[in-house]
């Protein structure tokens, strides 16, 4: 099944059975956000601790597939400690990876120019690019993402 | 009097066709079903030699393509035992003729605090036409809850209908198989003075239907399901509910006289058909039940029958408690219908590697998040079987599935 060894990477299926900051934090301090797969019934629950332009605290809930379980884990390792700045960045890079089909469906941040990503490192995450060829998939993958950059913005507006 | 499965399965060209170095597994049916080459060539044959617009031409072709558009109605009304064809009006689907009784004799007959009763097990096609309904209206909704054997559980049934004005109930649930015992259901709301709307969308494929025996008000159903094209359902309804109820959509065909200052609207059942219809795809409905009465729709629903029992069983004896069916384990009253999840693996995950197996089975919450809601789980993985399908098929299933629960073991061993 070498098609699947493409999808569900090692590195993958170790964050879905061991999934990083699992948790939640009290609200407030932290931000709430939820993200819904309307297709798939996936439901990504993140709590944001955002303090002084950094991203202090991540935890998540929800269920879902392990693309987007181990992609809502992997996103929670890779913003965590970072600046909103930072995080936006990294968000930008792993959605241009995705951005084979979803610049179409609501990929609103793909715009970025290569010279903005140009040095992103997205490491772990690079794991997850065989998504691309499942293009169902796709959406189990940026539905942390997408929630992350909601949440961002909630938070930045309410200030 | 067993179903000729090879035989069968030579009349469906796609079926033929291999993934993966894989015979191709269709389980689908209960989201589409594949076509038998006698609708392509029904609709081919139609477009090539007399397509026209219906109720228009008074040409020769546009007169032959009336009558045969008129055929086609004809041949689902008698599938469905309505007592004549006027009482079957054609929608895109089964969901537009859902919103077509909510929208008109919905907003005619209901009002503030009415109560419309639906149950746990509806097709979101069934739930949200009502919600907003509800949202414009302030109708009440209620629900007849699913027991431990995924039935409706009627313990409370009268109480549920008391003073309601209508009962939306599925003949048979898309997600757990459950045939409903829609004569039963019929009763019990006539007592309480409901009407009754009956969503045949995944019983009219499998089983024999009669719309008279079940005394029902209202019954949608849509052709994809059953061998025939997308893009066409139909409304059947009692000829004086279709004649008191407003028309849906307003345009062309629906219509006797238009003046500057007002319209008045045809007969019954164009009266529910603005515009041009889904011509070809009525041909390609009608030349579909012609090959399932061919078979005969008792043969088949025995066939799924037998199939459902062998799956159900085969399931159990390789998984055991490790995979939890969700639907009735008996196949009393039950279709070819088959969800079910491993605990600790998501429902997308093992059709991921059913696919690479060639197997095609759904993933999702197959458009009833209440149901899942109730459940408790937010997916499950669903085999559908049909009259094309065979043992071979539930095997496949099976094997992917032992490589699916190795593959995303928690423990690898």
């Amino acid at each position: 099944m070498a098609g699947l060894e493409d999808l569900y990477r090692e590195i993958i299926l170790d964050h879905y059975r061991a999934p990083r900051n699992r948790g939640e934090l009290e609200v407030p301090p932290a931000h709430q956000v939820e993200g819904f797969n309307p297709l798939c019934g996936d439901e990504v629950i993140l709590y944001l601790d955002v303090e002084n332009g950094m991203v202090s605290d991540v935890k998540i809930a929800g269920q879902g597939c392990s693309i987007s379980q181990a992609s809502t884990s992997m996103m929670s390792a890779a913003v965590k400690g970072r600046s909103v700045a930072e995080a936006r960045t990294i968000t930008r890079a792993f959605k241009a990876l995705m951005s084979i089909h979803e610049s179409k469906i609501g990929g609103d941040d793909v715009d970025a120019t290569a010279d903005d990503l140009a040095g992103v490192r997205l490491g772990d995450l690079e794991a997850l690019q065989g998504v691309v060829k499942f293009p169902v998939r796709i959406k189990c993958a940026t539905l942390a993402w997408n929630t992350l950059v909601q949440g961002l913005d909630e938070i930045e507006s309410s200030h | 009097m067993s179903l000729d499965i090879a035989r069968i399965r030579a009349d469906f060209p796609l079926l033929a066709q291999e993934h993966n170095g894989h015979r191709l597994v269709y389980l689908d049916s209960a989201s589409s079903a594949q076509k038998p080459q006698s609708v392509m060539h029904a609709m081919d044959e139609f477009m090539e030699h007399s397509y026209a617009n219906v109720h228009r031409g008074v040409y020769a072709i546009a007169e032959a393509a009336t009558a045969r558009f008129e055929a086609a109605r004809a041949t689902v009304a008698g599938f469905i035992g309505a007592r004549e064809s006027a009482e079957l009006a054609f929608t895109r689907n089964a969901t537009e003729a859902i919103n077509l009784v909510a929208h008109s004799w919905g907003r005619t007959n209901l009002a503030a605090g009415d109560v419309v009763v639906l149950t746990e097990m509806e097709h979101h096609a069934n739930i949200v036409p009502w919600h907003m309904l509800a949202a414009e209206r302030g109708i009440e909704l209620r629900w007849i809850p699913i027991d431990a054997e995924y039935r409706l559980d009627l313990t409370n049934l009268d109480e549920t209908l008391s003073g309601a004005k209508l009962l939306a109930v599925t003949a048979m649930s898309n997600v757990l198989g459950t045939v409903n015992d829609i004569p039963m259901l019929v009763r019990a709301a006539r007592s309480a003075g409901a009407h009754v709307l009956v969503d045949a969308s995944q019983a009219a494929p499998h089983l024999p239907i009669d719309v008279q025996a079940w005394d029902a008000d209202f019954a949608v159903l849509t052709a994809h399901k059953m061998l025939g094209p997308s893009g066409i359902g139909a409304l059947w309804a009692r000829r004086e509910l279709l004649e008191a109820m407003p028309p849906f959509l307003g345009g062309g065909e629906m219509i006797r006289d238009v003046r500057k200052d007002g319209f008045t609207t045809n007969d019954v059942p164009w009266k529910f058909e603005a515009g041009t219809p889904a011509i070809t795809e009525a041909i390609g409905w009608g030349a579909a039940i012609d090959y399932l009465q061919g078979i005969g729709m008792d043969a088949v629903h025995e066939h799924e029958v037998e199939l459902t029992r062998y799956a159900l069983d085969a399931l159990d004896a390789e998984f055991g408690e490790r995979l939890t069916i969700y639907g009735p384990s008996t196949t009393d009253a039950r279709g070819g219908v088959i969800s079910f999840l491993f605990p600790a693996i998501h429902a997308h995950d093992v059709s991921q590697v059913l696919d690479e197996e060639a197997v095609c089975v759904r993933a999702g919450h197959h458009c009833a998040k209440p149901l899942m809601r109730v459940l408790q789980i937010p997916a499950t993985s669903r085999a559908s079987l049909y009259l094309y399908n065979d043992t071979d098929d539930v095997d496949a299933l099976i094997v992917g599935l032992t490589h699916a629960e190795k593959f995303f073991a928690v423990d690898p061993t």
